[in-house]
């Protein structure tokens, strides 16, 4: 059809039957980037927003003034808690398409963004996460089986039956209720470290969206309310290239840098190789820090490909190339680490099998665990009941009345 | 004629209108090369080109006031939210802006918007997935509010919203979508081809608003409602054995209160359904209605049946929808009134 008109409308690089092409993607060497002071103002911070931090080179080595220098076994954590991830998304996966949870998102490809910043912060951080950060819970070391008790919704569900699939919360854990509604999280964040600053406290809050959520104004709120007040805050837009089926030049990816929208509101902005554990650890580590001595806001780009759907309800064959994810140059995060740790002699192929098979016994043990209370189909139920506590902290008496009609409606069937 | 299901009769329409009207565009999330994750505008785009049928960022609030400027700039842009749930960011564009722009500008200025936006529940969707927002825009002076119950009425509904002048809301039970559901779930879903209003017609056909449909004449009691409970309504009648006169009112703003009216005058009893919650829902409207202009025909109190006053549950989904039990109970209590 002719095209009379001047609107640009951005168009992925590849489609269905297309060959994959990233060279959209802008990427720097490994150890290219500067490293600023942590105290440096927002407007003295280069092309920190535009650059990509990286610190693992091709061959798996270690380079530059980012190399957080963290300790072996702290890096075989970090492995165990992005392979743990990968494992319980698989199984959880496959566990939705036999119809026994009803709704499932994996966080493929992504792992590394959500477990090494977890690791970087402290516990007592707050953390307001996305639907694909389950690493975070991970790294929290909230157990598989609360996990899938909020998958299943069943008898011990946190959230006692009321959320869809992954829309977990962990109170003790510092890791607040996760909203189905796009990018709400971020300025609410920006609103609890505020008061953490109010109350003389040095807890740092934490926030995730994805690239395609930074179109919602929430987003704007948040990068806003961060800088007029300074809040001790980390702001990730996790740009794994894709929101469903439109590709992150429908974010305005095409004509600049996510991160770059930090420096337009007075705010530092990293763009960092989310694939890259070392790097991510570096820059949540700085930012962590910057908030915690008062130097303001870091937002974060972790530049990333989602390998998998968008969730169990999409279908990505229809819409990009099958073979995307193996064309994408910055590589999968857990390899990426595990050859790092080979490369320093201090992890194996073996190892790794080994570890592999623990942490698969590890899931299949917690799910036989999780379903003693119950599935969507078998099993002992939440009682309904539940339906009526807490839309109110007292229940009003119209809610008491619909109470009683339910059970009569109940027992007449 | 041809079997059509609802979100067929649906693309059909939007076909239709972006085939007579260059003026048509479409505009929302993943509706473009991906068709919509509910496949509404599949191969549109491809039909009629990138320039009619766009791609859009996630940003609600962005996608009705954009469409507000087209419509300002004499396009008739028909927008998609891809949830009802999700509609909330947009909220201030279409309360204060979309739906005033032509008084507050004394006739002048006016934006033709459609907003088509999947609502209800049904679908194992939890509280993000499942609400039935209607009454919050039906209380906006200067908006249309609609909602089909079937491929038929949503064709005929959605070519008259694109062709008005004045912003539409138009709703679509995403529970209709592939059939007609009568509140059981545990029955084998039946396909839109097996019901005369899956019969639609390919062409151009207009279904207006403001005319409600009585969907089963009958003289003891008369059941107002639409969207998905209008066969949990039918259902629940046809269980307890009552000629009931069910009415489908296919659109909510403007209303049609001439077929409300004559149907109780002649019942002198009835009930109210919708999925929605209940307080300050589009039930108390009716019932204010009929309390104002049929009191006198009244033989018993007229009974409400809706959601739950609580957030749409996961776990709870057939404990919280209002299906044949709670339709039954309250056709039976008008009926024992004396």
């Amino acid at each position: 059809m002719s095209n009379p008109t001047r609107l640009h409308l951005p168009a992925p690089p590849a489609r269905p039957g297309e060959v994959p092409d990233f060279s959209y993607v802008h990427l720097s060497p490994a150890g290219a980037v500067s490293r600023p002071e942590i105290g440096a103002r927002a407007r003295d911070l280069g092309s920190l927003s535009t650059e990509l931090v990286r610190v693992l080179d091709d061959a798996g080595v270690a380079v530059g003034p980012w190399h957080p220098h963290l300790d072996p076994t702290e890096l075989q954590v970090g492995l165990r808690h992005m392979l743990l991830t990968r494992i319980f998304d698989e199984r959880m996966q496959r566990t939705q398409r036999a119809g026994k949870i009803s709704f499932y998102i994996r966080s493929l490809g992504e792992e590394a963004v959500s477990v090494a910043q977890c690791m970087a912060l402290r516990p007592g951080d707050m953390l307001f996460p996305s639907y694909r950060n389950q690493g975070l819970h991970i790294t929290r070391g909230i157990p598989l089986v609360e996990l899938m008790n909020q998958l299943l919704s069943n008898t011990h569900d946190m959230c006692k039956g009321r959320q869809l699939p992954v829309m977990y919360h962990s109170k003790a854990g510092n890791i607040f209720s996760i909203s189905g509604n796009l990018a709400t999280q971020f300025p609410q964040a920006v609103g609890w470290a505020m008061a953490a600053a109010i109350k003389r406290e040095d807890h740092v809050a934490a926030s995730w969206i994805g690239e395609g959520s930074s179109a919602e104004a929430d987003f704007h709120h948040a990068l806003l309310f961060a800088s007029v007040y300074q809040a001790p805050v980390i702001l990730n837009v996790v740009n794994n290239q894709w929101a469903i089926s439109t590709f992150q030049g429908y974010a305005g990816g095409e004509q600049r840098s996510f991160a770059a929208r930090g420096p337009g509101y007075g705010i530092a902005g990293i763009r960092v190789d989310g694939n890259d554990f070392l790097a991510v650890y570096a820059v949540t580590q700085w930012a962590a820090e910057r908030a915690r001595i008062g130097a303001g806001p870091t937002l974060i780009e972790h530049v990333t490909y989602r390998a998998a759907a968008h969730s169990t309800s999409d279908d990505p064959a229809r819409y990009r190339a099958k073979d995307d994810a193996e064309h994408w140059p910055l590589g999968d995060p857990i390899e990426r680490l595990k050859q790092h740790l080979i490369a320093l002699g201090e992890w194996s192929q073996e190892r790794h099998a080994a570890l592999s098979a623990e942490l698969d016994a590890l899931v299949a043990a917690s799910w036989k665990e999780a379903v003693t209370h119950g599935t969507m189909t078998e099993g002992p139920r939440l009682d309904a009941d539940l339906m009526f506590e807490d839309v109110f902290k007292e229940m009003p008496e119209h809610l008491l009345r619909q109470r009683e009609l339910m059970r009569a409606e109940r027992g007449a069937k | 004629m041809a079997n059509m299901n609802m979100i067929q009769a649906l693309n059909s329409a939007m076909d239709i209108m972006l085939g007579r009207d260059p003026s048509v565009v479409l505009l929302g999330e993943d509706i473009g090369y991906f068709g919509g994750v509910f496949r509404a505008t599949e191969g549109l785009q491809r039909k009629y080109g990138e320039h009619r049928v766009l791609d859009t960022p996630i940003a609600e609030g962005g996608i009705v006031a954009a469409a507000i400027g087209m419509g300002v700039n004499g396009l008739r842009p028909v927008a998609e939210i891809q949830f009802a749930d999700y509609i909330y960011p947009g909220m201030d564009q279409i309360a204060s802006e979309l739906a005033r722009i032509r008084y507050r500008s004394a006739g002048e200025f006016f934006a033709p918007v459609t907003i088509r936006t999947p609502c209800g529940g049904g679908i194992r969707g939890g509280q993000t997935h499942s609400q039935s927002p209607e009454a919050i825009f039906t209380h906006v002076s200067g908006l249309k509010v609609v909602m089909p119950s079937n491929p038929h009425d949503a064709k005929g509904l959605l070519i008259t919203s694109i062709e008005d002048d004045d912003p539409v809301i138009f709703f679509e039970p995403k529970r209709l979508y592939n059939g007609p559901f009568d509140g059981d779930p545990n029955k084998p879903a039946v396909p839109w081809s097996a019901h005369p209003k899956g019969q639609v017609n390919e062409g151009y056909y207009t279904v207006p608003l403001g005319k409600a449909d009585v969907v089963r004449r009958g003289a003891q009691v008369t059941v107002v409602t639409y969207g998905t409970m209008v066969f949990v309504a039918l259902a629940a009648a046809a269980a307890l054995g009552l000629d009931a006169e069910v009415i489908d009112l296919r659109s909510l703003v403007p209303l049609d209160v001439d077929t409300i009216c004559t149907s109780v005058k002649k019942t002198g009893r009835c009930v109210v359904a919708h999925e929605a919650t209940r307080f300050s829902g589009f039930g108390a409207e009716i019932l204010a209605l009929l309390q104002e202009q049929c009191f006198w025909d009244l033989e018993a109190p007229i009974q409400r049946v809706a959601g739950w006053d609580t957030p749409y549950p996961h776990a709870f989904e057939w404990e919280y929808f209002p299906g044949q039990e709670r339709v039954k109970k309250a056709l039976s209590l008008v009926m024992e009134a004396a």
